[in-house]
């Protein structure tokens, strides 16, 4: 789905979302109340302006008080990458979008991902990962790096990459294995309308961070769970 | 589990740069008090990396415990960046997860990261990403209940990529000289866009852009260590005692800050001409500055001290 | 990756009280060694992962040699290897050794 299609079924009687250099902003009716939209566009990479553009919308949205959920739409690049950005700290400016959605979300915005394009990397882990629950739709391509470049660093063969690719869903990119890690929640039906779909999954939303237990019940990240509970547990015998 | 020896270092002579994850945590808390969590007598390796032909590490590359520091229980983790770069893999990043959702039960006077670290673990991609996001949602819960959480990046692999965004959701950071702190690293950014845009080789180019002093004088970090473990105990100490809260103002303030950097130095092409605009007298002595110099120069910058994180 | 285990039996036990131990990092040219006091103390076994395949012989002199020098009576010593020559896995075997003794 494009995003003039995502927004049109999740905004029936219109909306007020606008894109501009490939940056979402704006919000639209839902639920009887409203609905914040931030969002990358266009396969475009993030630099320090885009994020603090991101940033400035979801902090806006908090200092209205009115708890309204924030949807974080993602069809992005990787990071920019550039001297230039990495010169004007862009890791403070990803991880400061980062916080103000995680503070949306302690403050009563139920916070959605959306990704329904490209995105990875640094881009990824500020938008769409900092939200509570992470929902794709079908030909979403979330990924880590593409297997070409990660046969480059790994000195391994591209056939015996794609080959493992198939079995080992905690490398290879691609929305089934982020689904199975556990950092994709659900995949999103495109034939049927958006809003009720996402009504139920802001619902649906529950405390804590279960990233961990869905990629363990998934099998696509078979023990980070376990290890983290361990530490908690020697942690507490001091 | 408590107890696997290892080599003492002296704190107020070894470099953090060439010092182990595991010496430079028993070296900076007060002696005798650390106490690991899942040691590596447990072996809890990755299940990953012999998929690779790859060697493992019987602590997958990070180092977590409890310990006092000055007397106060702190919980700390550190990478250990010659093993796989540091980097996040699922055993690695479920530790550093585990050990940040166990302040909130444990309150400590703080948590310690000591970064080393390229990034996520390729091999292990998909879960070293999600760690990562799993990392910076525990750290903002671990702020937000009042408990600092500081991060000391002196180390040989820097602190890149997701552990670049990591960094910055801490409430502090001090920083050596040979601390690099980025997203995009010097080769990642040569072999997506040229050696025009950025020449990896050129060394001096790379600290410039990424090292421990930039990151000082724009405010990126909040101390700045001499590169020994003492220097890096006092910091810690410093900076947990005025952590900034977690909340809208503090992140306003922060975006006013960032969008402040932005407007003043968007067309700066080098450090250089950022430090000249910060009001650095010589700029192009920076980099020879020692640290009692570059003291001096900072507290004539007020970019560099803050609240705004 | 190439698995190999070798097994003495010492004449003594090592000195000293120390549960277990560990010293270098798994790095290019580097290894790490956990040593580990809960054999019988006239047993040390060592193990060994490595990424180099091939070499079992150099790894079963280097370990033979350990042995005879420190006498590790009752240690479970396990290697994780990346590449080290055998003068590296010597040193740190010994500094394994006096880490376990002090």
């Amino acid at each position: 789905m494009t995003l003039a299609e995502i927004l049109a079924s999740l905004f029936p009687s219109g909306h007020a979302v606008a894109v501009q250099d490939g940056l979402v902003t704006g919000s639209g009716p839902f639920e009887g109340g409203t609905m914040h939209v931030v969002g990358i566009d266009g396969d475009t990479p993030l630099g320090v302006e885009g994020a603090a553009t991101l940033s400035r919308a979801v902090l806006d949205a908090v200092r209205t008080g009115d708890r309204a959920p924030i949807l974080v739409a993602v069809d992005s690049d990787s990071q920019r990458m550039s001297r230039r950005d990495e010169l004007l700290g862009l890791n403070e400016c990803l991880a400061h979008l980062a916080k103000t959605l995680l503070l949306a979300d302690r403050s009563g915005h139920p916070t959605i991902g959306l990704i329904y394009g490209h995105s990875a990397a640094g881009a990824f882990i500020a938008t769409a990962l900092a939200t509570r629950v992470l929902v794709a739709l079908p030909g979403a391509e979330p990924s880590v790096m593409d297997l070409p470049s990660v046969a480059r660093v790994t000195k391994l063969p591209l056939d015996k990459l794609q080959e493992m690719a198939k079995t080992t869903p905690v490398f290879a990119p691609g929305l089934d294995n982020m689904v199975a890690t556990g950092a994709v929640h659900v995949v999103l039906d495109p034939a049927r309308p958006l809003a009720g779909q996402i009504r139920d999954v802001i619902d649906g939303m529950q405390p804590g961070d279960v990233r961990d237990r869905l990629g363990a019940e998934r099998g696509g990240r078979p023990v980070a769970r376990a290890v983290a509970a361990a530490v908690i547990d020697q942690a507490r015998l001091g | 589990m408590a107890g696997t020896r290892a080599a003492r270092i002296d704190p107020d002579t070894v470099s953090w740069y060439e010092a182990t994850a595991r010496q430079r945590v028993r070296a900076l808390v007060d002696p005798g008090s650390f106490r690991e969590f899942l040691g590596p007598t447990e072996r809890r390796m990755s299940p990953h990396l012999p998929l690779f032909d790859l060697p493992r590490a019987f602590d997958d590359g990070i180092v977590v415990g409890r310990a006092d520091l000055d007397g106060g229980p702190v919980l700390i983790a550190a990478q250990e960046g010659r093993f796989m770069g540091g980097a996040f893999g699922e055993v690695h990043g479920g530790k550093l997860v585990g050990l940040l959702r166990a302040a909130l039960e444990l309150k400590p006077t703080a948590v310690l990261i000591l970064f080393d670290t390229g990034g996520v673990r390729l091999q292990e991609a998909n879960a070293g990403e999600t760690a990562i996001a799993e990392a910076m949602r525990a750290i903002v819960d671990v702020r937000a209940a009042g408990i600092p959480v500081i991060g000391l990046i002196g180390g040989r692999a820097g602190c890149y990529g997701g552990g670049g965004l990591i960094a910055g959701t801490c409430s502090r950071l001090a920083v050596s000289e040979g601390g690099r702190i980025s997203v995009s690293g010097p080769e990642v950014i040569e072999t997506n866009k040229g050696a025009e845009e950025f020449d990896s080789r050129d060394r001096a180019l790379v600290w410039r852009t990424m090292g421990g002093k930039h990151r000082r004088l724009i405010g990126g970090a909040d101390a700045f260590c001499a590169d020994t473990v003492a220097a890096f105990r006092h910091a810690a100490l410093d900076l947990i005692r005025r952590a900034p809260t977690f909340d809208l103002a503090t992140l306003d303030a922060e975006q006013a800050r960032l969008e402040s950097r932005i407007a003043r130095f968007g067309e700066c092409r080098d450090a250089t001409d950022v430090w000249a605009r910060l009001g650095v007298n010589d700029p192009e002595a920076v980099p020879a500055m020692d640290t009692r110099a570059f003291d001096e120069t900072v507290s004539r910058v007020g970019d560099a001290d803050h609240d705004a994180r | 990756m190439e698995s190999l285990t070798f097994r003495h039996t010492t004449k003594t036990p090592l000195p000293g009280s120390v549960p277990s131990a560990i010293t270098g990092v798994v790095a290019s040219g580097n290894l790490e060694i956990l040593l580990e006091r809960v054999l019988p103390t006239d047993v040390c076994e060592v193990a060994i992962e490595t990424p180099i395949a091939g070499y079992g012989d150099v790894w079963e002199a280097v370990v033979a040699d350990f042995v005879a020098r420190a006498q590790p009576g009752g240690l479970r010593i396990s290697i994780n290897d990346g590449g080290a020559r055998p003068d590296t896995v010597s040193l740190r075997l010994l500094q394994g050794a006096r880490l376990m003794e002090a």
